[in-house]
């Protein structure tokens, strides 16, 4: 599992994370959700040692993020936030090879080589695999990072909101993904989300932020519920059971429940 | 990752080393090149020693072989390290050329010889000398880097217009310099600075040969690092490479490099901008350890094959840096004009 | 309507009106009273109780030597900054000066066509071919710029100087061909040690260029703007376009020709103004001449001064301070940005 010991991080004079303790549950797809600027990505990043926060523990499993060797600690955890700067040009295949760089620096092997085709075939991106990757539609491409992620062959997987840039089809096609990746591979996925119902669709354990603390964290059926979510995003929302899955209706104000019709209930 | 289901890699027939039909044909394609590279560069190089010698075959030879030896060292010096140099830098339009560094070898050597007379640079060695400029030049290059770090993409055409810019203030700090130096001591630093290419010194082609291939033994392990470099700070650290140690590392060698090429032929601007480049668009692969070589090749047949064309074919009188500041300056504009993102 | 102003006329504060004027004035006597010392500035010195009622061998000194040596170095001065403020306003981008887009790189071109072709041409005649070059230069340079994609004023200032430094290497070449290499340093590195009365007279052109570029100041900036603009606030674009050309091209040849190129100077004197003064460009052109002016007469008596008796050709000493003015101005215009 992840654990964070108050890690507290600030930019200048502004604090992004204050304080958080968290523990992160093995082999679950964890979400963290929130408003913009709540501190999800940069306790993401903290957690990835893409961000070295100004105090604080990070562990993912009995590694100390901070103090462990870089290559050991990528063989262990790997992380995708938006890499805008993709600026060589290189394949689907390239790319996904590069996953297996923390085993093998460069060098594949059979083995290596297995591996990636493996994770090709799991992200459906055979045939694609020598295109170039500016000529991929965004969903093609993000599939393809993950692909690299995948074949990097981690326990733990680090995503910075990967339904970026994707059509709700696409959307919908990347958290099955990343359900099956939980489910089938053991694997313990973190994923930062925007949309609180495709947290509460797929997600096993919701971890709520709001100016850089945790206001609350728990299974899907504990967070979306009217209180956790006024705690979490400042909006007042009907929460409705469709299927046995709690959905938040937060897109108009005449959707909240009546006896809260009159105001707009933002806060902050 | 054996829970994988494994899928049907339908279509595709995939060889114990991963490789596609299609793969193959490009990796069957970058040997190619690079075969045909190292071919042309022997051409050139057979051609520089041979071509229409008359009187003493001795001693054309030994004098060439030490002029095209010269040519050598700096071709591939200049093409491994700019090649390198934009990789570091995210950027096709940084080379260490066009970003001043040429220009802080000449104020170097113009400033010891104003402070502490020509009398001390003669008393130091070639080696002595060419060590000291080396390490002010590391220096330079890391103080500049720290520059960059900080610098976001929008600030990249900063960084080259400063370094341009450096380039041009070095020049005339040293010009101004040279003016406050006595008659002697000009002289002294004139040679010192622009070593003659045609009677090249065979102790400064030594130490610079030895200290290119230093450099290049040294740039090998950090080539497939490089390769995760490209995909910026967050790729490395993502796939466990130590981002800034290997930038720095690369920098080192850049500036070892740098300082042999300059030590030999004085400022060269737009070489290693062409060559680099033209390593880039010719070979199909983004791996370091195919492009260096590619790379430094072309550097190779760009200043052996230049001055083979420029003094036998053409006779001109003309040096081949000017020729290569044309066609640079000419090859840099059009990098301008019509890149996306440089 | 106030709208179909200039916006520069518009802007015109008519508060500290007559603070400029007494300003403008004060800093024109301090550069006649510096102009005057430097007189006396030379291989033989004439002590200042000299100036007033200097001896006949005195006299001779100052009327063959130092007269037209100051003279040039206020026409020079003056008229590459008021260069510089114009082309920036033609192109829109404070980055851009004669020195930095081929302007002079072109005219030095043309004077080594004409030494080439016309054997033993006369100053005027060699002027008039260095205009023609670099005009042609500048339109190049102009037609260049509306190929790019990237508008960014870094990138265009970045092209200038590749421009520029390409037109060099082709003069640099055909020069060593030609065996002028040496000949080519007169006009690449501009000094005034060699300006004697009968030899730089031409130079006087530049004041027709400079009362030209006053009185079109304000369309300068209009055409700054676009043909659009241009045409929907009455301005013939093209004849604008290219009397602004015409107007750099002379004065920027002239000084090549009598002098040499002096770096950076036409980038910076109208930059420091623009900081102090603000843009507008009718009060803001003849302090920057006559800064340009006061410039180059301070980096001229630093060189005169710092190894007597010998002298630092003015251009170096230009090229090390306007260098390092600009390396400040694009990191402060980076840091601007990027905030």
């Amino acid at each position: 599992m992840i654990f964070l010991h108050a890690v507290s991080h600030a930019y200048g004079a502004t604090t992004v994370l204050d304080g958080v303790d968290l523990s992160i549950p093995r082999g679950k797809l964890t979400a963290l959700v929130g408003p913009n600027g709540a501190g999800k990505s940069t306790l993401l990043s903290a957690m990835a040692r893409l961000l070295k926060p100004d105090t604080g523990q990070v562990m993912v499993g009995d590694l100390d993020v901070l103090s462990a060797k870089p290559a050991q600690l990528a063989k262990k955890l790997g992380v995708l936030k938006q890499l805008n700067q993709l600026s060589a040009r290189l394949t689907v295949i390239d790319l996904v090879r590069f996953g297996r760089f923390p085993h093998c620096q460069g060098r594949l092997q059979a083995e290596d080589h297995r591996i990636v085709e493996q994770a090709m075939d799991y992200v459906d991106l055979q045939e694609f695999r020598d295109r170039f990757l500016d000529q991929l539609s965004g969903g093609q491409r993000q599939r393809a990072l993950i692909a690299m992620v995948l074949a990097q062959d981690t326990e733990y997987i680090l995503l910075d909101e990967p339904l970026n840039n994707l059509d709700m089809r696409h959307g919908v096609a990347m958290m099955q993904l990343l359900r099956q990746a939980a489910d089938d591979l053991g694997r313990t996925i973190v994923v930062v989300l925007h949309d609180i119902n495709f947290a509460s669709a797929w997600a096993d354990y919701l971890v709520g932020m709001r100016d850089g603390s945790v206001v609350a964290q728990g299974t899907p059926e504990q967070i979306v519920q009217r209180e956790p979510l006024r705690e979490i995003f400042g909006l007042d929302m009907q929460v409705v059971d469709v299927a046995g899955r709690k959905i938040g209706m937060y897109w108009h104000p005449e959707l909240v429940g009546a006896e809260e019709l009159s105001p707009v209930a933002v806060y902050g | 990752m054996t829970a994988v289901q494994d899928h049907a890699t339908t279509g595709h027939t995939i060889s114990a080393n991963g490789a596609s039909p299609a793969e193959k044909a490009k990796d069957r394609r970058v040997l190619a090149i690079l075969i045909g590279l190292a071919m042309l560069g022997l051409l050139a190089i057979t051609a520089y020693l041979t071509y229409g010698v008359q009187g003493s075959w001795s001693y054309a030879l030994s004098l060439r072989s030490r002029q095209v030896g010269s040519l050598i060292v700096v071709g591939i010096a200049i093409g491994a390290s700019s090649l390198v140099f934009q990789t570091i830098a995210g950027s096709r339009i940084l080379t260490p050329g066009v970003m001043g560094f040429d220009a802080v070898y000449v104020l170097i050597q113009t400033m010891i010889v104003g402070l502490f007379g020509a009398s001390t640079l003669q008393l130091l060695g070639v080696m002595e000398r060419f060590a000291l400029n080396t390490f002010a030049l590391m220096i330079f290059g890391l103080l500049l880097f720290r520059f960059l770090f900080r610098s976001n993409s929008r600030n990249l055409f900063v960084v080259v217009l400063v370094g341009i810019v450096l380039g041009s203030l070095f020049a005339s700090l040293s010009t101004l310099t040279s003016r406050l130096l006595s008659p002697d001591d000009f002289l002294t630093l004139q040679t010192v600075l622009f070593a003659s290419f045609t009677t090249v010194d065979p102790v400064l082609l030594g130490v610079t040969g030895a200290a290119t291939a230093f450099g290049l033994l040294a740039l090998w392990p950090q080539l497939r690092k490089l390769d995760v470099v490209d995909l910026g700070h967050d790729g490395c650290v993502a796939l466990g490479v130590d981002y800034h140690r290997t930038v720095r590392t690369t920098l080192v060698i850049v500036t070892l490099l740098v300082a042999a090429s300059t030590a030999l032929v004085g400022p060269m601007i737009f070489l290693g901008l062409i060559v680099a480049n033209l390593a880039r668009q010719a070979l199909p692969t983004h791996r370091h350890t195919s492009l260096v070589v590619a790379s430094a090749l072309i550097g190779l047949l760009f200043t052996v094959g230049g001055q083979f064309l420029v003094t036998h074919v053409f006779d001109l009188q003309t040096p081949i840096s000017v020729v290569i500041n044309l066609v640079g300056g000419l090859y840099f504009i059009v990098l301008l004009l019509r890149t996306d993102r440089l | 309507m106030t709208l179909t102003r200039a916006p520069e006329q518009a802007a015109q504060p008519r508060a500290g009106s007559s603070f400029y004027r007494w300003g403008l004035l004060l800093a024109v006597l301090a550069l006649g009273l510096g102009a005057y010392l430097s007189l006396g500035v030379g291989v033989v010195h004439i002590p200042l109780s000299a100036m007033f009622s200097p001896n006949e061998d005195q006299w001779e000194i100052i009327s063959r030597s130092r007269l037209p040596r100051m003279a040039a170095i206020l026409l020079a001065g003056s008229s590459m900054a008021v260069a510089g403020l114009i082309m920036q306003r033609i192109t829109q981008n404070r980055f851009v000066s004669p020195s930095t887009s081929g302007t002079t790189e072109a005219a030095i071109f043309g004077i080594l066509l004409a030494t080439l072709f016309v054997p033993g041409a006369s100053l005027t005649t060699k002027m008039m071919i260095a205009i023609v070059t670099s005009i042609i230069g500048s339109v190049i340079f102009l037609q260049i710029l509306q190929q790019m994609r990237h508008r960014d004023p870094l990138v265009v200032a970045l092209l200038g100087i590749m421009y520029g430094s390409v037109i060099s290497a082709i003069t640099v070449a055909v020069g060593y061909r030609l065996d002028l290499v040496q000949l080519l340093d007169i006009w690449t590195t501009g000094s005034f040690a060699s300006i004697l009365s009968g030899q730089y007279e031409p130079l006087y052109i530049v004041l027709f260029a400079l009362i030209a570029g006053f009185f079109f100041a304000d369309r300068f900036t209009v055409v700054g703007m676009g043909r659009d603009v241009s045409t929907s606030l009455g301005v013939n674009y093209t004849f604008v376009l290219y009397t602004g050309l015409i107007v750099i091209s002379i004065m920027s040849a002239s000084v090549v020709v009598v002098v040499g190129a002096i770096p950076f100077l036409g980038l910076i004197v109208p930059n420091v103004v623009a900081l102090m003064m603000g843009d507008h460009v009718r009060r803001v052109l003849p302090v920057t001449a006559v800064a340009g002016a006061g410039f180059v007469l301070i980096c001229d008596i630093i060189g005169r001064w710092i190894i007597a008796p010998y002298e630092i050709p003015v251009a170096t000493i230009a090229g090390v301070v306007g260098a390092g003015f600009f390396v400040w101005l694009i990191v402060r215009h980076g840091k601007g940005a990027s905030a």
